[in-house]
């Protein structure tokens, strides 16, 4: 039988073979972890301490700044040396706490209560969310807690748990699966209980049969849980391909998925809301997948949220004399990195480092019309003709050729034959209407 | 057969003819004769300086008093003058003003961190990883403002700075809105001080970064006259609403060089690569 998918999208080679067996390790703490205030969509978190301040980990650094806003919590237990701009992985510099870790701290967190979930009404378990900091650990880095209240008038009949990880290199979400399907199962149980949904679907590409056995050896017996084998195809782990994939739904442009009655969450913030609950602590660490051919020992870790790239490769052998890129994200839908000062984030689901060859750079032909871009595009646009449009700034056609569903997966530049840059040319575009639009405002 | 077809067409073209010759004495308006010929006048470059769409509208507003003729950044004393004196009205005092760099950081004096390779322009080049440049907040040098500038006002110089001709430059502000990284600046012409960097860093922090960044050091605002340079998280700002003609003073004890003392050009004029190669 043909596994459930999305139509279009494309297949990179996964590259997953260097980090897929690699057992989850602990990273050792840094000698300084940064903090920036922006780490998650939605509004900064405010500061709140001072230079001088000792944290323990798991101490807020910053609250929340209003709802869609989550606090920052310390990584570590160490003193505030710095308050001040730090480079961003985004490439920008932002306001970012800079704490020297304390050596010799046994870097235990302060005793803190464990909310009962069971014991506690939805409005209760969702401001415990947003209090422990929790985002979407696929890479946007989106409140959960947003998402776990959903507006009344949108009633939500199926939980959708994306386990897809359809971006090359990356196997951190692969290795949570497969090493912690108790813990997945748990946040699963805490979010269908707060959403009162009855039904639960776990998309897992086929391509990780140790993690989708994992989960099924996991499975209680009293919710209606589904682990759903999926096409190994990119970009499947994009939320709206996703629901296409396990509801048959296609989510309508410009809406959310919540208008078709389905919430997706990614199994890290999953496993991230089990821990709330679990230990109490905030989200202050993540696993990262350190890989790519550039590096000496690729690896899955456990990093301390604020670790720096450059300390964070040092761990993992350093780079070879071929490196030639480093990436936070996959190659597919990642951001390339100029300054390896930059921390991890929340929302950092791998550092991919590649080496010159797979960097080449090709020349760029003319369009020749082939339609490859449409076949691939996942949602269905004409990237040629944006392209196009794009070339030439008319970006308010580019608007009216539905620019803004386009979500940047780079699949149409994976097939061009002419080398295009067309994804490259739709994020400079989208920028430009941005900056248009807050001009105008 | 022949005869009847070109009965029918004549037939339909006569009734046609009529209907748009009753159309176009029902449906007439007026408009004033005035405006054609002060749209004549104009230099019609239709840029959007004068924050109206085009040298039409312009027109039209001129004709009701609205705007001045000096208003048009892009026309001459001559043509203010010219309109002016046709519609008898004053022409107004422009203040002529150029767009000017808030960077100085070239390929020579600030360095980068990581090389870009894709598509060459700014806009494209600020969205990975910010450029490349060691400089999070410095010019990238892809010459967007270049192309965007429609009266050739804007090359690039042999370090990859923009260099605006003040004498081209008609303050239309398509390059303030092209820069992605907001760089350009409008100042009157004969404004002299400008502080050269955008960049929020502090002390050695910036200048490991660029030469000739503002370091924040605070040495121009000392014995500046009261007001004009403040420092403000991180770089020295000059306040142009005060009397800014103030002494060259600042200039000279900036140990960077982040702040200058314009007269014309911005930069030293060089060769342009990016023309030279595109030709």
């Amino acid at each position: 039988m043909r596994s459930p998918g999305f139509r279009h999208g494309v297949h990179p080679p996964e590259a997953k073979e260097l980090t897929h067996r690699l057992p989850i390790r602990r990273m050792p703490y840094p000698d300084e972890i940064v903090l920036p205030l922006r780490q998650h969509a939605g509004k900064p978190a405010t500061l709140c301490v001072k230079v001088g301040d000792h944290v323990e980990r798991g101490d807020p650094v910053g609250l929340a700044d209003g709802w869609v806003s989550v606090p920052i919590h310390s990584s570590a237990a160490g003193v505030v040396t710095d308050i001040g701009m730090w480079p961003h992985p985004d490439g920008s510099m932002a306001t970012a706490v800079r704490i020297a870790v304390d050596r010799y701290a046994a870097q235990v967190p302060r005793p803190r209560m464990v909310p009962h979930w069971e014991g506690l009404s939805t409005e209760e378990v969702v401001r415990a969310v947003q209090e422990a900091g929790v985002v979407g650990l696929g890479g946007a880095a989106f409140p959960t807690h947003v998402k776990l209240a959903p507006p009344a008038e949108f009633p939500v009949h199926t939980l959708i748990i994306n386990g897809a990880e359809c971006e090359p290199y990356l196997t951190s979400d692969h290795r949570t699966m497969a090493e912690y399907p108790a813990r997945v199962m748990f946040g699963i149980r805490v979010m269908m209980h707060t959403m009162q949904v009855t039904r639960c679907v776990v998309g897992v590409e086929r391509n990780k049969p140790d993690a989708i056995e994992a989960l099924r050896g996991a499975l209680p017996t009293d919710l209606d849980i589904t682990i759903l084998p999926l096409t190994v195809k990119y970009p499947q782990g994009a939320e709206k391909m996703l629901i296409q994939a396990v509801t048959g739904v296609e989510v309508p442009s410009g809406k959310l998925p919540v208008t078709v009655g389905v919430v997706v969450q990614n199994v890290g913030s999953v496993a991230a809301i089990a821990e709330v609950f679990e230990t109490g602590l905030p989200l202050i660490e993540r696993i990262v997948t350190v890989s790519g051919h550039g590096l000496l020992k690729p690896a899955n870790l456990i990093v301390p949220v604020g670790t720096k790239l450059k300390d964070l490769l040092a761990y993992c052998g350093g780079l070879t004399p071929e490196a030639a890129e480093v990436i936070i994200g996959g190659p597919m839908m990642g951001q390339a990195q100029a300054n390896l000062e930059a921390p991890v984030l929340k929302g950092t689901t791998g550092v991919v480092v590649l080496q010159r060859n797979d960097t080449r750079l090709e020349k760029v032909y003319p369009c020749i019309h082939c339609g490859r871009c449409l076949d691939a595009c996942p949602v269905f646009l004409n990237p040629s003709l944006l392209g196009d449009l794009a070339r030439v700034n008319r970006y308010d056609d580019m608007t009216d050729a539905h620019l803004s569903d386009c979500m940047l997966c780079g699949s149409c530049s994976y097939v061009c034959p002419s080398n295009i840059p067309l994804s490259q040319l739709f994020q400079a575009s989208k920028v430009a209407l941005r900056r248009a639009a807050a001009g105008a405002a | 057969m022949t005869m009847l077809a070109v009965l029918i067409l004549s037939g339909v073209a006569l009734v046609f003819a009529v209907l748009i010759a009753l159309a176009n004495r029902r449906l007439w308006v007026w408009e004033d004769p005035r405006i054609d010929a002060v749209s004549e006048l104009l230099p019609n470059a239709n840029c959007g300086a004068c924050g109206l769409p085009g040298g039409r509208a312009f027109a039209e507003k001129a004709v009701e008093g609205l705007v001045k003729p000096s208003e048009c950044t892009v026309g001459t004393d001559e043509t203010h003058k010219a309109i002016a004196g046709f519609l008898g009205v004053e022409a107004g005092t422009a203040v002529r003003r150029v767009a000017r760099l808030q960077c100085a950081g070239g390929h020579d004096v600030a360095g980068a961190l990581a090389e870009y390779r894709g598509l060459p322009t700014c806009s494209a080049a600020t969205a990975v990883a910010g450029g490349g440049k060691g400089c999070a907040w410095g010019c990238l040098g892809l010459a967007d403002c270049e192309r965007v500038c429609d009266f050739d006002a804007i090359t690039m110089t042999a370090t990859g700075l923009p260099l605006v001709d003040p004498a081209k430059c008609t303050a239309c502000g398509d390059c303030v809105e092209a820069c992605p990284k907001g760089l350009f600046t409008m100042l009157p012409v004969d404004t002299h001080l400008l502080v050269q960097c955008k960049n929020l860093l502090n002390g050695d922090d910036a200048l490991e970064q660029c030469t000739v960044a503002c370091t924040a050091c605070g040495k121009c605002v000392q014995d500046a006259p009261e007001g004009v340079i403040s420092v403000a998280s991180g770089v020295a700002v000059v306040h142009y609403n005060v009397d800014t003609q103030a002494d060259q003073g600042a200039v000279a004890r900036c140990p960077t060089g982040a702040i200058v003392w314009l007269n014309g050009m911005q930069f030293v004029p060089e060769p342009s690569l990016s023309r030279s190669a595109a030709a």
